[in-house]
Parts: C-alpha cells; structure tokens; sequence
C-alpha cells in the first residue's frame, strides 16, 4: 500500500489551495485526489467573472481564479490523480488513515495516509427534496447541471425557462441561458428574501428584465414526456401556497436552485462528527475535524457564497495539517461556539484553549437591517460590530485578535442585536 | 415474419410468461408499446412479495399469491434479481385492530401461508425498534418480502431474449385481425402474425380484449403516490410495516426497499385517465401523515423522489387469467393488480398450460438456461473483486455516478445487454445511476453523452424516456465544446 503523509480529497479550490498551503509549510509527500479530468472544481464550469474580488483586487472566471492556484500545484510538483473517485475514507486503530479511490488509468487504489484533509465540495438539492407536485417529464435540471450542459458540453436543456430559487447558481443561469438565446420566464424564490449575492441579483436579473418573484413557489409541473408548463403560486408566511395566486406559465424547462449539500458520504463513513446546521463537520479553528489528522475546509464544510473565503479557509487547513504532520497535537480542552437570535451557524464551532488569532465565520436565519453582531464568552463582550444589513445569502466573517482570544474560557455565543426582522 | 406466440405487454407479468414460454421450441414475441419494458405498474409498486393473507380464499389472487411467494426466491436467483425475505408485519392500533388481524391469521392459514403469528408489542419493538408505541400488536408473517420489480422484469426478459424470444417496444397494438388460423397484430408502424397471443397490457388489456370482440370485462386505474426516502432511512425498519386494512382501505406502508431506502405509500384513488401518473399535494400530504403513523421517526426532508404507480382493477374483482370469450387462441393474463408481481411467477406456467390447452404444442427446449448472467453491481463488490474486474475492463473504475457508485463500466452494459437501454431512465432502472440522493444532477450530464456515443446520435437526440421527451434543445450559440 503507498504510503503518504497527506491525502487531499478534492482538487477545486479548497483542495488545491490546501494542497498549496502544506506544501509551503514543507509537506513534501502529498497527493491530490479529483474524479473530474482537471482540477479546478466547480470552478471550471463558472465561465462568469466575479471571482477574486477580495483576494487578488480583480475580478476573474471561475476558471482564471482556478489556475491561479493549478499553476502553484505544478510550479511546487504537487502530485495530483485526476479521475480518481474516492469511495471510502478509514481510520485505522493506530490513526492511520485509509483512503480507498478507483480510477480507470490507476485501477483500485488503496492509500495510506497520516493526515486527510477534505475538500469534496459541494452538491445541489434536487427536486425529491421539494415534494412538488405533477409529472416527471424531461426538462427538469439542477441549475448546475444545465451549467454543465451550456458551458462545459455547449447543449442547451431548454429554450423557455422557469428557475425554483435565487440561489446564485439559479441566478447565473438566469443570464447565461438569456444570453444563448433563451427566454427566462421568472425566477420564483420561497423566501421574502433572495439566498442570492446581491451583485447577482443585479446583474443578472435586473440588467435582463428578469421577474423575480420572491415569496412564490412552484406547486405543479405539466406535460407528459418533455415540461409543457408549471403553476406558481404565492406562499403565505408559513411558507405554504396560497389558494386562489396560481398562475401556469408555459415553459420547456424548470431549473432548481434550491441550495446546496455538502457533499459528506466519504466523512460520515468515516465517522467524523457532523454539524445538523451546516451539513459539515464540526470543527476547531484549525479546521480539525474529530477525528485527529482528518481536516475539512470549503464548500464540504459549509456553502460559501464567495471562492476567495474558500481559498482562506483551505489555507488554514493546509497549514494546520503541516503542523499535525510535524507532531504538533491539538488536543487542548476545547469550548463550543454556537449562534443564537438569528444567527444560524457559526464555523468554527469549537475553539482550543490557547487558540491564536481566527475569525469567525457565520450565517443569519433571515435579512436584518441595522443589527449589532456581538460576540460573547461568560458574560464579556469579546466583539461588537453594527451592520447595515445582514442576509442568509450572504456569509459573515468577524476576525478575533490575540487579546479577545486569550479571553475565552467557556462557550463562546455570537448573536445579533437588532430592532426587528424585515 | 410469423410466430408461435405474441406477448402483448412488457411488464412484470408479460416477462415472466416470455420467459416460460423460452422454455419450448417455439417463436415467441414480446410486444410493448412504449420504448422499454416495465414502464407501466411494474416500475411503480410497493415491491412487496406478499405472505399471502390479505385476499379471500378460493380467488385466483390468494392461489397465485401463495404460490408465486414460494417461486420467488428460485426465480429471482436464477435471474440475479436482488429478494429479501424480510417479513412483513401487520399493526393493530386498537382493539378492533386486533380483530382484523385475527380475521387476517385465519385467512392467511385458508391460504395456506405458513409460520403466521400475532405478536404482542413488546415482541413488534424488539423486532422494529422504531415502530410507534401507541400499537397494540401485529400479525408478522416471516414469508413476507421484498424485490426489485423493474429488475425483475428486466431480467426476465434477458433471459428469455438469450433463450431465443424476441422483443419489439415502441410497438403500440391498436388491433388484431384474423387471417385464417392466426392474428395479425396491428401497430400504427407496422404488423406482425402470430398464431397465439397472450395478453399482458395491464390497463390497457380490456381494450386488447374488445379487439377480438371480448368485452366481458373492464379495467379502471387507480393512482397509488409513493414517496422514497434517501437510505439514511433505509434501516428505520427491517420489515415491511402496513397498517390495518379499514373500511378507508389498505392503510399507507413502510418498508425498505432492497436497495436501502425508505418508502411510504401508496394512496389509493380511483380516477378516469389511464395515463395520468401525476403525483399531487394532497396525496403527499396524506403519505407523510399516515406513515409518521406507524414510524414516528421517519424524516422526511430526506425525501429523494415522489411518483405514482396505476393499479389495474378489473370490475370482476379478481384476476382474470383464461381464454377470450369467443376466442380460445387469446389467453388473458388480465387485471393484474396487486398481489400482482408477486403473482406473476406463478401465473406465467398457468398461462403457458393453458396455451398448451388451446392447442399449442409444447416441446421443451434442451438447451434452455435459466440463469441470467448477473449485472455487474460494482456498489456490492469486495475490494479483490472491484481490483479484478478494473483490472480487465478499466471503464468499470469510471464512476458516473457518485451517489449510487455506478461505473462507466455498468453504463455501457445498460446498453448493450437485452433488452438494451435507450433513454437515460431505462439507463438507471438497469444500473441505478441516477437513482441516489442528487437524482442525476452529476450523472446526468455524463449519461447523456454516453448514450450518445454508443447508440450513435448527437446529444439532443437523447431522450428520458423516448418519444419526445428529449433532455436538450439543441447546441448553444458558441456551438459546443469546451468554452
Ligand atoms: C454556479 C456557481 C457560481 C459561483 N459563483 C461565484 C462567484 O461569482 N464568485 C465567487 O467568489 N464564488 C462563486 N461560487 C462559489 C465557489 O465556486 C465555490 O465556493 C468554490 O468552488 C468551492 O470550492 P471547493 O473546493 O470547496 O469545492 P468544489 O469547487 O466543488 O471542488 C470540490 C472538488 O472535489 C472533487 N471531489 C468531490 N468528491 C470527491 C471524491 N469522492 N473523490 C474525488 N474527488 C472528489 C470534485 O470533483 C471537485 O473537483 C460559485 C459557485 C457555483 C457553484
Ligand atoms: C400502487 C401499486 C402498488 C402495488 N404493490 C404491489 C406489491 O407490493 N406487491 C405485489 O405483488 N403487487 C403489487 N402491485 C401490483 C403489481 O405492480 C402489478 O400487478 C404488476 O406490476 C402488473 O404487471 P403487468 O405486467 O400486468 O402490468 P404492467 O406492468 O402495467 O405492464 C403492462 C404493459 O403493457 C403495455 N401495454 C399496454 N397496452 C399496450 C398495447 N396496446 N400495446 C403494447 N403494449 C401495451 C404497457 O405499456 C405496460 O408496459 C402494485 C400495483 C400498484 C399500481
């Protein structure tokens, strides 16, 4: 069995800058595992500009921002398997870590690894999930799948569209299929409120002339053998249809846009524990998981809206495993974070005693205008900050420096302070 | 072209008579009207092997139900169809409940389905953990279990294929007529000869039969909503959990399914349109609200697909299996509701001996197999095995679908093997792919291009499930390739 130091499951962006960051911190006996034939992740099919505002001060494609990072795994000769599927992830009694993966060129592969990081990304809710009514006809897509088709395999899934969700993979799909020629007929979100980036909402809907209709939902799909329509209606506050504001809109296609799960199978197997909120592991500041050695980081710990966060958060992971692999143990008493009063998640959610500086990533449970976020340990105000508005579309990060670190000694709280929900 | 026999109908009922009827040295066809087999109820039922208690002794439905529960294991080894005998249990909610099952022990033992016994809670938790604490006992019948339907027919009618039968799909039969001893069997396209048929179209066989003048039956749908749940749930419960039969009807049922998830269902609605496989709010409402019923404990955000079979309920009341009126070289295999599937195994030889009766000769073939080669199932391999088989074929260490683990490999044998794959869904009743928790959102894409490359067709002439249920539209203005 080939015997490794690191084993880094994903080659998008998290996995790459990682892998980049490991390397820099001396991991000289590494390997990048991806099923895809490049590396790049979701990356590769994002052909939109808009990546990298906050890392690089440009703005890039999904694939620009992708070879940034390809181009560092080459310069440093990090060793990458491409169609490679890993299918099983182990740990042995002596912690060492089994990664099982299949590949047509490398045939069945077993690994043999001292430390993992996760970087498996993420996958789309499908339609199962909404229960909606009607038939099963062709014509019903993820939104990213009907990416894959336009920009990687130029086909079109349709010609009239309707997208469920204003996610931002709903969002870009709304103008990329605008732009090769389709007609988008509305963009339905169930929500008062967009779980889209703000920018997307502007440019790619408004600059079309796109509806959005927010607080609408798709209660019936129609046609036989391909889409032939769908019936929106309007949904009251209990998120449920409200008789009598049907209204069928012709159509070949229905896009979904409905969130998105990270993509944890080979974590559970593993036996990581896992956040119910996020979808994610539960980690510390290191962006260790339970289980010593084994890090996650990006979209397969929780959805980030922006790559740039991605890269960040890979980098910590990629260092931390450095230092794991140097014999650095990271098993001080730990104390839990958690969120409450609107804020949904917090990532961490644990942080070592003696942690240096991090910061705190997070996410609110609706849109609030003119709220103070406050973070709290024992009663002390460790940080405070007023925001102008704050939505689940759009993740928060709050940097804690050494002094408020060293004050905490119990459960950390992060909350919002605020005069009252849109 | 003529033949012995034509079997109008691919579904589960239809496979399992080609396949008995490869068996002899005849010329046998199979018929089926849309672009693969097991479109009609076969691909959307409850996949219970019946014990055998629910119909009333001395019908044709409790003879055929026993008796196709003792076949189903042989048949489904023979054609490597997965079957569990998990066991089925029956909950009592009340005192009246206890009754039934009482009513039901007695009617089952009539049947002659063995080892049935009333199991006091205590004994129901120990068994099923997760089953509700408001019950007040249960019948379990240890013969209970569950198959793969589709699998099953599939599999059938491979197997008949490579013992010499034929099949024809997108072969829609809108008349018969005589010409002298033996019946021409019309579809819009084109017409074949044969000097037996069989008739085996589920909703549609009381139509089959006014096209001979037989019109002393007739066949109503009636919708049943199902939704499945991600394998999470898969483990709930071990057994098949129904609920007493009421005066409201069979109650909705919990089981497993053998590939590891969850399903609920059905409902049950009469209604007019025999091709209306709508799903509706208010019967996934009523599936999640009866279920939660019996396992409390059921999430449902883990959801993966909904959909709708069509019962087949003939006026008669029981299963119409015999000649036509007025013409004794049509037998009926008609009004095959449920315990249909588990039925099908043995009314396939009642068919054939009553062929035999109208005067088809009947000589064994020598050389029959009754073996199908089983589907390679990368999913279920052990490692030395998944090491050989990419070894000799490497596109078995393609995966193109992540969620059920199903290689390029098992794709490709989808469409080459009897009766071959041409849609994207006839790809993932043979292979799963595209069945798991993403439901084809990454497989997809890569499916679409396969069938392509191998059938020979541009991208956009795919379709889901023929006819013009094509996935794309056509190229983008870039006109293709990588952007
Ligand atoms: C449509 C879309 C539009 C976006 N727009 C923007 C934007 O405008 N600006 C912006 O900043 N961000 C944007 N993002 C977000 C950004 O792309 C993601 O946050 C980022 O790609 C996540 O990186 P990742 O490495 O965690 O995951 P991914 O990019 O998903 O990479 C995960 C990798 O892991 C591989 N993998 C998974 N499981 C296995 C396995 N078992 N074996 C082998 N390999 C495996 C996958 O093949 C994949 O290559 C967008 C995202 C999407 C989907
Ligand atoms: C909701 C539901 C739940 C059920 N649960 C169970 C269960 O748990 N256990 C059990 O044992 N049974 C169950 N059954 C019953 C079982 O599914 C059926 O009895 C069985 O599938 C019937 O098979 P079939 O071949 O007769 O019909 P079908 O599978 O419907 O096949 C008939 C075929 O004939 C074709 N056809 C029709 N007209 C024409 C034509 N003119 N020309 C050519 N082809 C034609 C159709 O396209 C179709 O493929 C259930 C049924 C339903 C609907």
């Amino acid at each position: 069995m080939k015997k490794l130091d690191l084993v880094i499951i994903g080659g998008g962006p998290a996995g790459m800058a990682a892998a980049v960051a490991a390397y820099e911190k001396g991991v000289r006996n590494l390997l990048i595992l991806d099923r895809e034939p490049q590396l790049g992740g979701i990356l590769e099919q994002c052909i939109h500009n808009g990546f990298g505002l906050h890392r690089f001060k440009e703005e890039l494609t999904g694939p620009e921002y992708a070879a940034r990072f390809a181009e560092k795994v080459a310069e440093y000769g990090i060793p990458c398997l491409l169609n490679t599927m890993v299918l099983d992830l182990e740990t042995e009694s002596d912690g060492t870590k089994i990664v099982t993966a299949v590949s047509p060129q490398e045939g069945y592969l077993k690994l043999n690894a001292r430390a993992v990081i996760l970087a498996m990304g993420c996958r789309e809710r499908p339609r199962g999930a909404l229960n909606i009514a009607g038939t099963r006809p062709a014509g019903i897509y993820t939104a990213g799948a009907a990416q894959k088709f336009v920009n990687i395999k130029g086909q079109m899934p349709g010609k009239r569209v309707v997208i469920l969700g204003s996610g931002d993979i709903g969002l870009i799909m709304a103008r990329r299929m605008t732009l090769e020629g389709a007609k988008v007929e509305a963009v339905c979100e169930l929500m008062p409120y967009s779980g889209g980036l703000t920018r997307n909402i502007v440019q790619c809907l408004a600059d079309f002339g796109i509806p959005l209709k927010l607080s609408h939902t798709v209660v019936q799909i129609h046609g036989k053998e391909r889409v032939e329509a769908v019936t929106i209606a309007a949904v009251g506050p209990d998120r449920r249809p409200i008789p009598g504001t049907e209204e069928k809109i012709p159509c070949d296609t229905l896009l979904l846009s409905v969130g998105l799960i990270p993509e944890n199978e080979l974590s559970r197997q593993a036996g990581v524990e896992m956040d119910p909120v996020t979808g994610g592991a539960v980690v510390d500041e290191n962006r260790q998981t339970s289980i010593p050695g084994v890090f996650a980081c990006g979209n397969v710990l929780h959805v980030h809206d922006l790559v740039d966060y991605v890269s960040e958060e890979a980098e910590i992971a990629g260092k931390q495993a450095a230092a794991y692999l140097d014999g650095c143990r990271m098993d001080a008493e730990m104390f839990p974070v958690s969120g409450k009063d609107g804020v949904r998640y917090v990532v961490p959610q644990r942080i070592r005693k003696g942690a240096a500086p991090f910061a705190l990533y997070f996410r609110v449970g609706d849109v609030y205008r003119d709220v103070r976020i406050v973070v709290e340990c024992g009663g002390k105000t460790l940080v405070s900050r007023i925001k102008k508005k704050v939505a689940p579309g759009e993740m928060e990060t709050l940097p804690l420096k050494a002094e408020q670190v060293s004050q905490i000694d119990g459960l950390v709280t992060v909350r919002l302070e605020q005069k009252g929900a849109e | 072209m003529k033949y012995d026999v034509a079997v109008i109908g691919g579904g589960v009922v239809g496979s399992m008579i080609l396949r008995e009827l490869s068996r002899y040295q005849l010329k046998s066809i199979l018929l089926e009207r849309q672009e693969d087999v097991a479109m009609g109820a076969s691909r959307a039922n409850s996949a219970i092997v019946h014990a055998g208690f629910d119909a009333k002794p001395g019908t044709k439905k409790a003879d055929f139900n026993v008796k196709g529960n003792a076949l189903m294991e042989t048949v489904a080894k023979e054609l490597s169809v997965p079957f569990c005998r998990n066991g089925s249990m029956v909950l009592a909610f009340s005192d009246e409940d206890l009754e039934t099952l009482e009513t039901l022990r007695l009617r089952g033992e009539e049947n002659g389905v063995p080892m049935l016994r009333i199991l006091c809670p205590e004994e129901v938790w120990e068994k099923e953990p997760a089953i509700s604490r408001e019950i007040k006992g249960a019948l379990w019948a240890p013969t209970g279990g569950i198959v793969c339907p589709y699998e099953l027919t599939i599999g059938g009618i491979e197997n008949a294929m490579d013992n010499g039968a034929e099949l024809k799909t997108n072969f829609c039969v809108t008349g018969i007529r005589k010409d002298g001893d033996s019946f021409v069997v019309v579809s819009p396209e084109e017409e074949i000869c044969a000097s037996y048929i069989v008739n085996a179209a589920g909703l549609f066989a009381d139509e089959i039969a006014r096209m001979v003048g037989d019109d002393s039956f007739s066949i109503s749908p009636r919708r049943g909503e199902y939704e499945l749940l991600d394998k999470t749930q898969g483990t709930l419960v071990h057994a098949t959990i129904f609920q007493p039969p009421t005066k409201m009807g069979k109650g909705i049922l919990v089981t497993p399914t053998v590939d590891g998830n969850l399903l609920t269902g059905p409902t049950s609605e009469d209604i007019s349109d025999k091709e209306d496989t709508e799903t509706t709010a208010a019967g996934l409402d009523k599936v999640q609200k009866l279920a939660v019923k019996s396992v409390p404990g059921i999430n449902y955000r883990n959801v993966i697909t909904a959909f709708t079979g069509l019962r087949a309920c003939p006026d008669s009341g029981d299963f119409v299996i015999g000649p036509a009126k007025g013409e004794p070289h049509l037998i009926h295999a008609a009004g095959i509701e449920s315990p249909g599937l588990t039925s099908a195994p043995a009314i396939a030889p009642e068919i054939v001996r009553l062929l035999g009766e109208a005067g088809l000769p009947l000589h064994p073939k020598e050389d029959f197999c009754p073996n199908r080669r089983p589907f390679p199932k990368f999913r279920e391999m052990s490692d030395e095995e998944r090491e050989a088989l990419v070894q000799q074929d490497p596109r078995f260490g393609k995966i193109v679908c992540r969620c059920e683990t199903i290689t390029e490999g098992e794709v490709l044998e989808a469409i080459h093997r009897n009766p071959p794959a041409r849609s994207v869904d006839a790809v993932k009743r043979r292979t799963r792919a595209g069945m798991g928790r993403c439901q084809g959102g990454f497989c997809g894409p890569q499916v679409v291009e396969i069938l392509a490359r191998e059938l020979g067709i541009p991208m956009d002439e795919v379709t889901k499930s023929g006819g013009k249920s094509r996935m794309l539209t056509g190229k983008t203005r870039g006109e293709g390739g990588a952007i």
